[in-house]
């Protein structure tokens, strides 16, 4: 499933250029360079503080980089707030911890961004809402609240809702570090059958299992900077750098 | 060697059979201590529900509030324009009704229409005569009426509901005030509102225009607007800082120092304002107690999602920080519906002010005892109904969430 039939050649879809962040005086982001072609999935990891969910929070400007350009679907990051807000259409989130929002119903919580943002009829958002859930394979839950729901099913409404605004990007925050062992797969599967899709996928992660199954490209993230990008097959078998096989054999040991 | 050998039968519950005798032993009587405790509490609810009763039924003369019923409940409102209260009574009992059918279908709320609200309003039969019986019982049935409807056609009346309830205020201010010298609906000025009729007003209007006001003052103290956040700091905190018998004072004596002659607001509506003023500071800080409730991931969500602002908070943040803090809201409205009283002492006759009023009149000299019972119970009945209320409310939203 993974590169040999996307064509990964041509215009990016997102560009990064030199990005730059600081907490205060901790610089966070050194001067990431990074770009994603259309369908591509990239995984991102490294050890925890690395910058990596900074990173891909500054794709949809949770947060704000303050050097160097962020270009999603030919539209710069900027202070421009129209800018933002037409990047936010197009790129959806999952978050680590779902999320959702507990005092709806989980068909509200799918139908609210496209009724508000995308201003479709109710009817349509509902039916859209609908085929997502059975996609994401829960469609008897819609009318139920999301602490009804298990933490694997709450993530997968997430999923659901992101894919309900027909974005073109997809990022993913460590989508399962919040669930019991057990639930991880339920989610891996609706990704993988998402990055089968043909969906641009940026998953920050642990799950190499994942990463070797669909990822076509690979970075691992130290310290704020992109210290070894690749293949799957590049990375965990001929890992270049030293941090790199560290970091590897300790999250592959077990 | 043991092995453990899987219970395959799922075992119920141990049931455990309570009787009375058995409850009461292990409560009342579990040891020597508890006996004496309990006698000697015994002995004390006796004596204090005897000598209450006693004092209700044999020592107390309730001639001073048999007498002026009527005044503690509308003031010197003239009687014949009391069909204008009735006919906001029916509308209430009706809306009232179909809000219970249609939002919240507990058949047990029906018992609560059935039975308290008569014995609230049964203060009202003494004042106003043999008709009341007709207007109470009407109230009642529309109240029931409503509630079926409501049940039966929730869909159909959801909208028509809220239409109502939104015109109700306007009605009511249309109603009670009237225009116009003389006619249909002559104009009631102000200074004969009184009574319960008076109290009522001031905390339903105060209530109502405190609690937008003090959300926005809540989500202007958030505000990442310098302006905005100083002077909704400003404003809070000065009028924190300010008891609301100054505010009073300073609306109906000092106010019009500094308004051009000839310009006069009526004073009912300074003490109101002065009200909302008050509450809605106290209002912004219980607010933003439930806004700061809200995690920072349903903020990130309502980004990501591409919802504005204003949409991000409609939606999402306001709805579960209100729901955060109904408990905290509806103990402020008990107290500013009570804190009404205050404005007796700037010379309204709301229910303490008509109280201080028949006590002043030398047929009732001495009754203070029966007065400030009877005005406490009427206190006391709406603050336990908004008691009551915002339980219910709690539940009906608590449904099914978290």
């Amino acid at each position: 499933m993974s590169n040999e039939n996307k064509n990964l050649s041509g215009d990016p879809i997102i560009k990064c250029q030199d990005v730059h962040k600081w907490y205060g005086n901790f610089h966070v982001l050194r001067g990431i360079n990074m770009d994603v072609q259309k369908g591509e999935v990239v995984v991102i990891f490294g050890p925890s503080g690395s910058g990596k969910s900074t990173f891909i929070r500054c794709i949809n400007r949770l947060e704000e980089h303050q050097k160097g350009h962020i270009i999603v679907d030919g539209i710069e990051l900027s202070h421009d707030v129209r800018n933002i807000a037409a990047i936010r259409k197009e790129v959806g989130m999952v978050f680590q911890q779902f999320n959702l929002f507990p005092h709806l119903t989980v068909m509200q919580n799918i139908t609210l961004g496209p009724i508000y943002v995308r201003k479709w009829d109710k009817q349509k958002a509902e039916e859209i809402a609908m085929q997502l859930l059975e996609r994401v394979g829960i469609p008897e839950q819609a009318h139920k609240y999301p602490g009804q729901l298990s933490g694997g099913q709450q993530q997968r409404v997430a999923i659901a809702r992101a894919l309900a605004m027909q974005p073109k990007i997809m990022l993913f925050d460590e989508p399962t570090s919040a669930l019991d062992p057990e639930m991880i797969k339920e989610v891996l599967e609706v990704m993988e059958e998402l990055a089968a899709s043909g969906m641009t996928m940026l998953v920050v992660t642990h799950e190499m299992g994942f990463a070797r199954a669909v990822a076509d490209t690979m970075y691992f993230f130290d310290e704020g900077q992109i210290v070894e990008s690749g293949t799957p097959e590049e990375v965990f078998l001929n890992p270049q750098e030293d941090r790199t096989k560290l970091f590897l054999s300790q999250i592959l040991q077990h | 060697m043991t092995t453990l050998t899987p219970t395959k039968e799922i075992l119920p519950p141990p049931t455990e059979r309570i009787t009375i005798l058995g409850w009461m032993k292990k409560n009342l009587f579990g040891s020597i201590g508890d006996t004496i405790l309990t006698f000697a509490a015994g002995a004390f609810l006796v004596w204090l529900v005897y000598s209450i009763g006693h004092w209700i039924f044999f020592s107390a003369q309730w001639a001073a509030v048999t007498d002026n019923v009527h005044l503690f409940m509308k003031g010197q409102y003239p009687g014949s324009e009391d069909w204008r209260l009735w006919l906001l009574l029916y509308l209430l009992g009706l809306v009232v009704g179909l809000s219970w059918g249609i939002f919240l279908k507990r058949a047990e709320t029906v018992g609560w229409v059935l039975l308290i609200v008569p014995i609230v309003l049964a203060v009202w039969i003494w004042s106003l005569g043999r008709q009341s019986w007709m207007n109470l019982l009407l109230i009642d049935v529309l109240a029931i009426v409503g509630y079926f409807l409501g049940k039966r056609y929730p869909k159909q009346l959801a909208r028509p509901t809220y239409i109502m309830i939104l015109l109700y205020m306007p009605l009511v201010i249309l109603l009670v005030r009237g225009f116009g010298e003389n006619g249909f609906l002559k104009l009631v000025t102000t200074n004969l509102w009184g009574g319960l009729l008076l109290s009522l007003l001031l905390a339903v209007f105060g209530i109502v225009f405190s609690f937008p006001f003090g959300v926005l003052l809540a989500l202007g103290r958030q505000s990442k607007l310098p302006a905005l956040k100083t002077l909704s700091v400003i404003y809070i905190e000065v009028i924190r800082g300010v008891p609301l018998i100054t505010l009073l004072f300073m609306g109906q004596l000092m106010l019009p120092f500094f308004l051009p002659s000839g310009i006069i607001i009526d004073r009912v509506i300074r003490a109101t304002v002065a009200i909302i003023m008050f509450a809605a500071a106290y209002m912004a800080e219980n607010v933003r107690g439930g806004l700061q409730s809200i995690p920072k991931g349903q903020y990130e969500a309502a980004d990501a999602l591409g919802l504005n602002g204003f949409q991000k908070m409609t939606f999402i943040i306001l709805p579960q920080a209100l729901r955060a803090v109904i408990p905290v809201l509806v103990g402020q409205f008990i107290g500013l519906f009570k804190d009404t009283s205050l404005v007796a002492l700037v010379g309204l006759l709301d229910l303490l002010g008509i109280a201080r009023g028949v006590l002043a009149n030398p047929n009732y000299i001495g009754r203070q005892l029966e007065v400030f019972a009877f005005i406490a119970l009427i206190y006391w009945v709406f603050s336990y109904g908004m008691s009551y209320g915002s339980r219910r409310l709690e539940i009906a939203l608590g449904v099914g969430e978290r």
